[in-house]
């Protein structure tokens, strides 16, 4: 589907009303929910389970800010979006925030006028081959077919890989993932390439047959995915920023679902006073004094969250363990 | 005939003015719209204007026409987005056009297996959603073999998942040689025709000739033939599976329209004119070539020129199947600069002079024939 339809309706909002009226937290409060944007299936991030539920790490950002901002995690309208729609949605005032395995880049942050929260994903684009193709490294590829999806900051990442190193190749360009799926195992395509983050979720989720597939070695670009909001907005970005980045805070901190509680009672100063024993960081965010608590509680932290998602597709933490275990994952202090 | 009166027309001079107004508040309506949505929408980060298109593009394109590298524009890429629209689309509009009056003859044709089977076609292909079908042509040409196992039909001509690769003809002047010995056996041919030679004998004469004279030139290799290297042919001329099932379905799908269009043409013609035909001597083939469709086509032409509209407008379909049109390539342009409104402005506006140019060519070819009828 096209972004058409929320331009035109941003469009026509402009037609009667020239200016966005009230804060977006204001108009969440109201609500009495959280529309957060999210991706239509790539398991482990985002997709629906076999009851519908929701389930992934994006998924699990949006249940930690609706549980800080309402107490509960359940309260939250997802949105499936695809590639195309989703700056679109945001834009139009059709979500409140997207957790989409986005990438935060500049043009994105300046151009589009969004305002991006913590990296909760460190990712790269990457490549993924047939075994039976014999290719073990990207500068093997010269010449070849390569399935990508647009509406991705894919498209114009590999373009510039393959450009820098005088190597050529055929694009095949879709903006239905499933379409483009097909086609790849189909044998369209020598190669597909996206976030490595991705690759491994359709490896072992969409191929039948994971074994029969390789992600290269080689990491082409950064792609450091991160939850957004729209620019100008800074109390309701303050939200979104600290909902999620307690949640790192709280696996730095040994915290986790279940001992929450205990640790909230503890002797520590700095844990009774992040998890809401005192009020003065919850009001200085203008949310309820257990914020954070309800997050961890409801969603667990950070680690748990990666486990219980990424697990399954065998990603190993890499660049997204803690920066006191050799990650770059590193949660600013709430205090 | 008595010319009606209508006792509620106005008068000249009145209904200029009324229309005159109607007009400048429509006008003036929209450039309020225009105004608010782009105060807004710049509120919002959807930025307007075309600056862009001077940009580079940084993207790498499938199929160009014409040459690109990603360093070239953001406008020269969209140039290339309409002239695939158009290398789509005109040869789907012609197999249409071929095909919807074959189906359709059939559809009023005397042997009622032929009225079932062109039936059967117009139904189940006007009934399926469009995307459905290029969903299945392109699922059919990307399950051929992967190029290294790919069969070679004759020589220099592959088919393989990748697509149908044919011998290539390289820009060399020595065609022009071939050319001219193929057009004087044609003049040869055509002069033989007159003294009533048989045409098997006179129909290989032009191919014998070009075939001949390359011959005489030494055998050069005029053609690029396609080789298998690496991971792909390199070389020749490929029709791509996306290309082939963008252009397939839409002519498929087109011609079941067509068809239905072309027996209503048929339909309208008076008996009459079938009889006198048949009276005259003549025999079916000719009395539906000389007598009936000539007579039809002028029903046929104004709904014809909405169903070629159409066939192009639908040809944006093509970025499900992977095919660099237009909207495929103007998508890319929206979401690497953000440029959704300006974006969408020029598709529409591309769109608006194909169309345009299209319906304007059919309007000509249908004032041509009336008066042709006039006469
Ligand atoms: N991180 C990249 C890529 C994100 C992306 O859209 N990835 C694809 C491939 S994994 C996807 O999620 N497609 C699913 C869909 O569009 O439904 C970006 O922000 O542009």
């Amino acid at each position: 589907m096209s972004p058409l339809p929320f331009v035109l309706a941003a469009a026509l909002g402009g037609f009667v009303a020239p200016a966005l009226a009230g804060t977006t937290f204001d108009a969440v409060k109201q609500r009495g929910a959280l529309r957060c944007g999210v991706n239509v299936s790539v398991p482990g991030f985002s997709s629906p389970d076999s009851q519908g539920h929701w389930q992934g790490l994006d998924v699990d950002v949006c249940r930690a800010v609706a549980a800080a901002v309402f107490g509960d995690a359940g309260k939250v309208e997802f949105v499936p979006l695809n590639a195309q729609q989703r700056f679109a949605a945001l834009q139009s005032g059709e979500i409140d925030m997207l957790s989409r395995n986005t990438t935060w880049t500049l043009t994105r942050d300046a151009e589009l006028k969004l305002d991006f929260g913590p990296v909760v994903f460190f990712d790269g684009q990457g490549f993924m081959v047939a075994k039976a193709l014999g290719v073990s490294r990207a500068g093997q590829l010269d010449g070849a077919s390569v399935c990508v999806q647009s509406g991705t900051s894919t498209e114009q990442s590999v373009s510039d890989w393959f450009r820098a190193r005088g190597m050529s190749f055929r694009p095949v360009v879709m903006d239905n993932f499933d379409e483009l799926n097909k086609a790849f195992f189909a044998g369209r395509c020598d190669v597909y390439t996206t976030d490595r983050s991705g690759l491994a979720s359709i490896r072992m989720t969409m191929s039948g047959k994971p074994d029969d597939y390789l992600i290269l070695p080689d990491m082409i670009s950064k792609e450091p995915l991160a939850p957004a909001v729209r620019h100008g907005d800074q109390d309701w970005a303050d939200v979104v920023r600290w909902s999620v980045m307690v949640l790192i805070e709280a696996e730095e901190l040994g915290v986790t679902s279940a001992n929450v509680a205990e640790k909230r009672d503890s002797a520590d100063p700095a844990l009774g006073r992040l998890l809401g024993r005192t009020p003065d960081l919850g009001q200085a965010l203008g949310l309820p004094q257990d914020w954070a608590f309800q997050a961890i509680r409801q969603v667990g932290n950070y680690g748990e969250v990666y486990q219980r998602n990424l697990g399954p597709l065998g990603l190993d933490r890499g660049l997204n363990a803690l920066w006191t275990q050799g990650g770059l994952l590193y949660a600013i202090p709430a205090r | 005939m008595q010319a009606r009166s209508y006792p509620w027309r106005l008068s000249r001079g009145r209904a200029l003015l009324l229309q005159g107004g109607v007009l400048l508040a429509l006008l003036a309506l929209l450039a309020w719209c225009w105004h608010n949505a782009s105060l807004r929408l710049a509120a919002q980060g959807v930025s307007s204007g075309f600056g862009f298109l001077q940009r580079e593009a940084g993207f790498a394109i499938a199929e160009t026409p014409i040459a690109w590298s990603p360093a070239d524009t953001y406008l020269r890429a969209l140039g290339i987005g309409l002239l695939n629209t158009l290398k789509v689309s005109l040869p789907a509009l012609l197999l249409a056009s071929a095909l919807g009056v074959a189906v359709g003859i059939a559809l009023g044709a005397q042997s009622r297996l032929w009225r079932r089977l062109a039936r059967g076609y117009v139904e189940s292909l006007r009934n399926v959603p469009l995307l459905l079908q290029l969903f299945v042509w392109y699922g059919v040409f990307s399950a051929l073999p992967p190029p290294r196992q790919a069969p070679q039909l004759l020589p220099g001509v592959f088919l393989s998942g990748r697509g149908l690769l044919l011998p290539a003809p390289l820009a060399d002047l020595r065609w022009l040689w071939l050319a001219g010995a193929a057009l004087l056996a044609v003049g040869l041919a055509w002069a033989l025709y007159r003294r009533r030679w048989p045409l098997p004998v006179l129909l290989p004469l032009p191919p014998l000739a070009a075939v001949g004279s390359w011959w005489a030139l030494g055998a050069p290799p005029l053609w690029s033939l396609p080789v298998l290297g690496g991971f792909n042919f390199h070389g020749g001329l490929l029709l791509s599976p996306e290309f082939a099932a963008l252009g397939c379905g839409l002519a498929f799908y087109s011609a079941s329209y067509i068809a239905e269009i072309v027996r209503g043409g048929i339909d309208a013609v008076p008996a009459g004119q079938r009889e006198a035909g048949l009276a005259l001597g003549l025999r079916r083939a000719e009395l539906m070539r000389l007598i009936v469709l000539p007579q039809a086509l002028r029903v046929m032409l104004p709904p014809l020129a909405g169903q070629y509209l159409s066939l192009i407008k639908n040809s944006s379909l093509a970025v499900a199947i992977g095919y660099p049109d237009l909207v495929s390539i103007a998508n890319t342009a929206i979401n690497q600069t953000g440029q959704a409104i300006s974006g969408i402005l020029l598709i529409m506006l591309a769109y608006l002079s194909v169309s345009l140019v299209v319906a304007a060519l059919m309007a000509w070819w249908n004032r041509r024939l009336l008066q042709r009828g006039e006469a």
